[in-house]
């Protein structure tokens, strides 16, 4: 037991300095909070990241600042909390002064049955905290990973239009300084933490990461969770042994030129999404579709593109531009195209004791046009029926190129060679695009399941092609 | 007689005052089932649930959980000493399967282990033997074996075959309507904790304390004394927690009873969704004749209803939707059948709106299908058909109408939502537009309020005043969030001439006021409010004898406000007559009791008059489609919703607008799907979707009408909330019909059903003749 108290996780829990003595690997926040700390505002909905009502806050100093981002907390895990500050629902009001963004929900009687509230609450608390603009499309943003049953939402909007609207000043913007501080004398995270149940591993640096990867090549690659953590909550699986990659700044990395955008494979959605400004508008709003703001604050896309499910949003999106996989591991240093990646269903190129280093992806250059749109019964926060992406380089009237990828249409993520070659070298028109949508069905065969039917998938499949003609601008060419 | 009826100053009623909970709420204090402490030695429990639609259980290996795998116990219907009993109407629903499993997702045994985590993991390793019977899992193979759950019911007046035959102009037309999972945020919970003597405490996340105490008494075989039951608030109910909670206590109870511990038993999402009933699916024939003017003459109409394994509250369910079937329209000639089919699906249950919805949709499709035949608006088709007393002020099951608004609501709708503009607005767009197409409709509801069993439709409220002034409120409702707890105690506040501050709610008990009905049917605040209203008028007329008689004035010169009693220049402080009235030996405890008046019901004939009073209602809503994809959204909705005097506009316009987007949600996303083999493959918010902020009306107007009391002699004359502002979201239902008409004309309208998820919109888009985007 000694040797286990080495290295405990530390961190700051509303402020205080706290300990969490070897959790085990599985051990999700949420669980610690209730049921380890009796600290029980933050609830369980659904156990699996998609109501919210377990959200919290972590904050992190980033840039002298302090950073909080709202998570799931029942998916996210103990042993991952190092050197980092947790703020749950309990944290928020000083006495019995409530923080602006819970008396703005009660002015507006934003609660009913008050079970999702805290999660709420949580949510906009973590925005009070950053610059974005209390415009009403944010506000969704901020809550499309929360569900309320009771309200029917507006006063819950309302509530976040008054309470992001005046100065963002609380508790924590005044002690901002203080935090950051505390947080900088935690030391670097242990490099492991033992349970009885198991181990979890956080190595900081590729070199550690690899060795780690030699010696225990079964072990759970964990990135931000918000797919694997699934296993643990809903599967029953147990996890003995873990390597988390969220310490690992190599592959939080994130560079792009004229030319590329590189990711490192455990940067978040959310750090991603400003660089995908220059993949056109379509691809900003794909990004804010995928999950929840608690879901991008934690996943990652390496996390999207090792679990090779058929309806993972960024897949098509990688295939149609072209991206490149860096894979680092137990075989050494190597790149992959992105269509060599997917094999099967959910099924990867990756060997086990490898994982994605970085992904690369070809920004669209003069010319060249990229669109991409997943269609889902909600528009925020679903998986998608179907997923389209489409990239196109036109020269002198004609498609001199297109690469066409769907995801919900197969087993796996894929590039539409017929429709493609429907494509290539005909004249940019509507014309070309209705002989594409014609050639899908020879590139595909969907599923029926309860997302959708096969039938619905393949006609808004070939629809996504039409649209993808009007928006280009073909259909304004065959006008003229 | 309530006395305080129509006297209030005021000073706390009627006034838009925050949940009683919001401070608890946003501070994560208010405390549900599973956030207060366990008691030591706390045991938890997960279902074992069949995996087959119908099947034979052979064997359960309860040995090797307990030996192998560390359960503390197995627990099977063997052993429960008294009745495996959960039915709320009908007998033979049992709690945990005995020889058959009926449904995919049946308990049929429980696994007791040291926490939650380890329960449910073993739970998924009981080995459990099964000889597989074949399922009846459609509404078409049950109509055809004539598989049911309770009898038929039939709804008749005049001669409708007759009507119809004579009647110029014949249509028909059916509608598939889908079921609906109740998403409350709080799961299914109970924890069951024995005492001594054999008598038991049960924690409960229900809307029915007394069903559960009365089951979990007669599972263990003890005196329903012995058994108290509670629920400060539930996580959300919507109907889902008024029968269902039953089995979730006995499975607690008699796990505790086997373990000599308390149990604890919580469904995770997946097993909530799977395990418990939803909103009845229908499927509706029908046929109607009507006028050139589209007047209806003759209607005849069959609603089929899934009621599941067992028959739970379907028979009510069904009444409530044939009585809603006319919604605001008089129909001469009447007949309607309900059949209440069985089938090996999970039992559906109680939802907010109780069949109304259900009901009131095929009525508007109806409506909707005359307009479409005809060429006409839809409003004019409604305006031929309204209650009037040119046309008739009977309903088809026999109760006259008195108090019918729902013509002036739609034309107060029409000024207030500029619809005459907008819609050319909308023509205009819709004639630049390819791929997307807008429309705007309106739909009227008409909402009976009373239980249709006239026996559950009392009340009762224990008020207690203490020597310092302050009040403690007990009645037999219970909260769910809908803010009953603090209208409740805003009428007892009101009445005793206090601020709501000086009266504390306190949690629903068996113990405290027994033999209640279930809060359901919107009867919250009329039945319990106006209990407790006559407890503390009692109260409050003891104290004015007392203070009379100290100053030795009239007692109508008192009066009792902010806090104060005062008669001329007298005046004492509410807490100093309390203590007054402690010396004098006078009770300040009072309980009341509430019976509504004048309600009858025969269930065989299906007449009478089983609603005290209707809530009425108007909505407008504006919708786009997307004809690519079939995608649509709310962009803007106006409500005028009726509440009588309303006993707290804020909490009522949280119950429209919740209503209205719960609505929104059963008739647009949310979707039920089940597999060939019976199980149900959306049991979670990953695959169930349910409305989220930004699919709520992104402009969306609720007025409450005013100057409308309540013409019945309801508390304070305020009129029930809870469910009849669902149904307005048939507008919404409506509109998406009409921008699939202006795509691709009125016959693909009437292709599609409900609900319009995106898959469904493209398919009625594409029946439409010539449809081409």
């Amino acid at each position: 037991m000694t040797e286990t108290y080495k290295s405990p996780i530390r961190f700051l829990l509303n402020g205080v300095e706290t300990v969490a003595l070897n959790p085990a690997p599985d051990l999700t926040i949420l669980e610690w909070l209730r049921n380890h700390r009796r600290l029980t505002g933050t609830k369980e909905g659904c156990a699996e990241g998609d109501c919210g009502a377990c959200t919290v806050a972590i904050g992190e100093e980033v840039d002298g600042h302090l950073r909080f981002r709202a998570i799931n907390a029942c998916i996210a895990m103990a042993a991952q909390l190092h050197g980092k500050m947790l703020v749950t629902v309990e944290g928020l009001a000083q006495g019995k002064h409530l923080h602006p963004v819970q008396s703005a929900m009660v002015e507006h009687h934003a609660s009913q049955c008050g079970f999702c509230t805290p999660g709420f609450v949580m949510s906009l608390f973590a925005r009070f905290h950053d610059q974005a603009p209390p415009e009403l499309e944010e506000i969704h943003d901020t809550l499309a990973g929360n569900l309320c049953r009771c309200t029917g939402y507006r006063p819950i909007t309302d509530a976040a239009v008054q309470a992001l609207a005046g100065e963002r000043a609380d508790s924590f913007t005044s002690q901002a300084e203080h935090c950051i501080v505390k947080l900088a004398i935690f030391n670097a995270p242990p490099d492991s933490v033992k349970s009885a149940d198991g181990e979890t591993f956080l190595p900081q640096r590729r070199a550690q990461l690899n060795a780690l990867l030699k010696q225990h090549p079964q072990a759970v690659l964990l990135a931000g969770g918000t797919d694997l953590g699934l296993d643990v909550t809903k599967r029953s699986k147990r996890w003995p042994l873990v390597v988390s990659l969220q310490n690992v700044e190599e592959l939080k990395t994130i560079a792009a030129d004229d030319r590329t955008l590189r990711i490192g494979a455990s940067a978040t959605y959310s750090d991603i999404l400003p660089y995908f400004a220059r993949f056109g508008e379509s691809a900003v709003t794909l990004l804010r579709r995928l999950g929840s703001t608690q879901i991008r604050n934690l996943g990652t896309m390496g996390g999207n593109i090792a679990n090779a499910s058929p309806i993972g949003d960024t897949p098509p999106l990688l295939l149609a531009l072209g991206a490149t996989l860096h894979i680092d591991g137990v075989n050494g240093e190597r790149t992959i195209a992105i269509e060599d990646c997917f094999t099967g269903y959910r099924k990867t190129a990756l060997a086990a004791g490898e994982y994605i280093a970085a992904i690369e992806i070809p920004y669209p250059q003069d010319g060249e046009f990229f669109y991409t749109e997943k269609i889902s019964r909600r528009f925020d926060q679903d998986i998608s029926a179907v997923c389209g992406a489409f990239w196109l380089r036109l020269e002198n009237g004609l498609i001199a190129d297109a690469r066409i990828a769907y995801g919900g249409m197969a087993a796996r993520p894929e590039r539409a060679a017929h429709a493609e070659k429907a494509l290539a070298r005909a004249p940019f028109s509507a014309h070309s695009f209705e002989a594409a949508a014609r050639a899908l069905t020879q590139d595909f065969k969907p599923i029926s399941d309860f997302r959708a039917s096969a039938n619905y998938r393949m006609i808004t499949a070939q629809n996504l092609l039409r649209r993808l003609s009007m928006i280009s601008g073909a259909h304004a060419g065959d006008a003229a | 007689m309530i006395n305080a009826l129509d006297t209030k100053t005021n000073d706390v009623a009627g006034k838009k005052l925050a949940h009683d909970s919001a401070v608890l709420h946003v501070t994560g204090k208010a405390q549900y089932i599973d956030d207060l402490p366990e008691p030591a030695h706390m045991l938890h429990a997960a279902v074992v649930t069949s995996p087959h639609a119908h099947a034979r259980i052979l064997s359960i290996n309860a040995r090797q959980a307990v030996e192998e795998y560390g359960a503390a116990a197995v627990i099977t219907a063997k052993d429960i000493p008294g009745h495996n009993e959960a039915g709320p109407i009908l007998h033979g629903e049992p709690a945990l399967a005995e020889e058959i499993a009926d449904y995919c997702g049946c308990p049929v045994a429980v696994v007791v282990a040291q926490n939650h985590q380890r329960a449910v993991e073993i739970a998924r390793q009981v080995q459990v033997e099964y000889e597989i019977l074949k399922p009846v899992l459609s509404l078409e193979d049950a109509i055809a074996s004539q598989n049911y759950v309770a009898a038929p019911q039939r709804m008749q007046r005049g001669d409708a075959d007759a009507a119809i035959k004579a009647a110029p102009v014949h249509l028909k037309g059916s509608l598939d309507i889908g079921g609906q999972d109740h998403f409350y945020l709080e799961t299914h919970i109970a924890i069951a904790e024995p005492l001594e003597n054999d008598t038991w405490h049960i924690l409960t996340s229900s809307q029915h304390p007394t069903e559960v105490q009365k089951h979990v008494a007669m599972a263990l075989g003890v005196p329903q004394a012995a058994v108290t039951a509670e629920v400060r608030r539930m996580g959300g109910g919507f109907g889902g927690k008024e029968s269902q909670p039953t089995i979730i206590a006995i499975i607690a109870a008699i796990a505790a009873l086997k373990t000599g511990c308390p149990v604890k038993l919580r469904l995770n999402r997946d097993d909530d969704m799977i395990v418990t009933g939803k909103r009845h699916d229908f499927y509706v024939a029908w046929e109607a004749g009507v006028t050139e003017q589209g007047e209806i003459l003759g209607l005849k109409a069959q609603l089929a209803a899934r009621g599941g394994n067992v028959a739970d509250l379907t028979p009510s369910v069904m009444a409530r939707a044939l009585c809603h079937l006319n919604n605001c329209y008089f129909i001469p000639d009447f007949d309607a059948l309900g059949l209440n089919l069985k089938t090996n699906t999970v039992s559906n249950t109680a939802f907010r709106g109780f069949g109304g919805p259900q009901g009131m949709i095929a009525g508007e499709a109806i409506i909707d299908a005359i307009a479409r035949k005809l060429g006409m608006d839809r409003d004019e088709i409604r305006a031929h058909n309204y209650f009037s007393p040119a046309r008739g002020l009977m309903s088809p099951y026999g109760q006259p109408i008195d108090d019918f608004i729902a013509d002036r609501l739609m034309e107060k709708l029409h000024v207030d939502a500029d619809i005459a503009q907008r819609s050319a607005g909308i023509a205009a767009f819709n004639a630049m537009s390819r791929t997307r197409k807008r429309a705007l409709a309106t739909a009227p509801v008409m909402f009976g309020i009373s239980f249709n069993m006239p026996s559950l439709n009392q009340g009762g409220a224990l008020v207690h005043v203490y020597t310092d002034g302050s009040i403690l409120v007990n009645h037999g409702g219970t909260e769910m969030g809908q803010g009953l707890y603090t209208k409740v105690a805003q009428i007892v506040a009101e009445a005793l001439g206090n601020p709501l501050n000086a009266v504390v709610p306190s949690s629903t008990r068996t113990d405290k006021v027994p033999n209640t009905s279930a809060t359901a049917a919107s009867s919250g605040s009329d039945l319990n409010g106006a209990a407790a209203l006559k407890a503390a008028t009692e109260i409050r007329a003891r104290m004015t004898q007392v203070a009379a008689a100290e100053w030795n004035v009239p007692a109508d010169s008192i009066t009792f406000r902010h806090g104060k009693v005062r008669s001329g220049n007298h005046v004492m402080k509410f807490g100093e007559l309390a203590r007054l009235c402690w010396l004098r030996r006078v009770s300040l405890s009072a309980e009341g009791f509430y019976t509504t008046p004048g309600v009858t019901w025969d269930a065989q004939t299906m007449q009478g008059s089983p609603f005290y009073y209707f809530a009425y209602g108007a909505a407008a809503s504006e919708v786009e489609i997307d004809l690519l994809t079939g995608e649509n959204r709310v962009l803007r909705t106006d409500v005028i919703h009726d509440c009588g005097a309303s006993l707290n506009p804020a909490i009522d316009r949280g119950q429209i607008e919740g209503g209205f987007v719960q609505g929104m949600g059963w008739l647009t996303m949310e979707e039920l799907v089940w597999d060939a083999e019976g199980r149900l493959r959306t049991h979670a918010p990953s695959t169930y979707k349910i409305p989220g902020s930004r699919d709520a009306p992104a402009d969306f107007r609720v007025h409450i009408l005013e100057d409308a009391p309540n013409r019945k002699e309801t508390v304070f004359r305020s009129k029930a909330v809870g469910e009849p502002p669902l149904m307005l979201a048939i507008s919404v239902w409506l509109a998406i019909r009409d921008a699939v008409a202006a795509a691709a004309g009125h016959d693909a309208a009437l292709q599609l059903h409900a609900p319009a998820t995106p898959e469904r919109v493209l398919a009625a888009l594409a029946a439409g003749a010539g449809h081409k985007v």
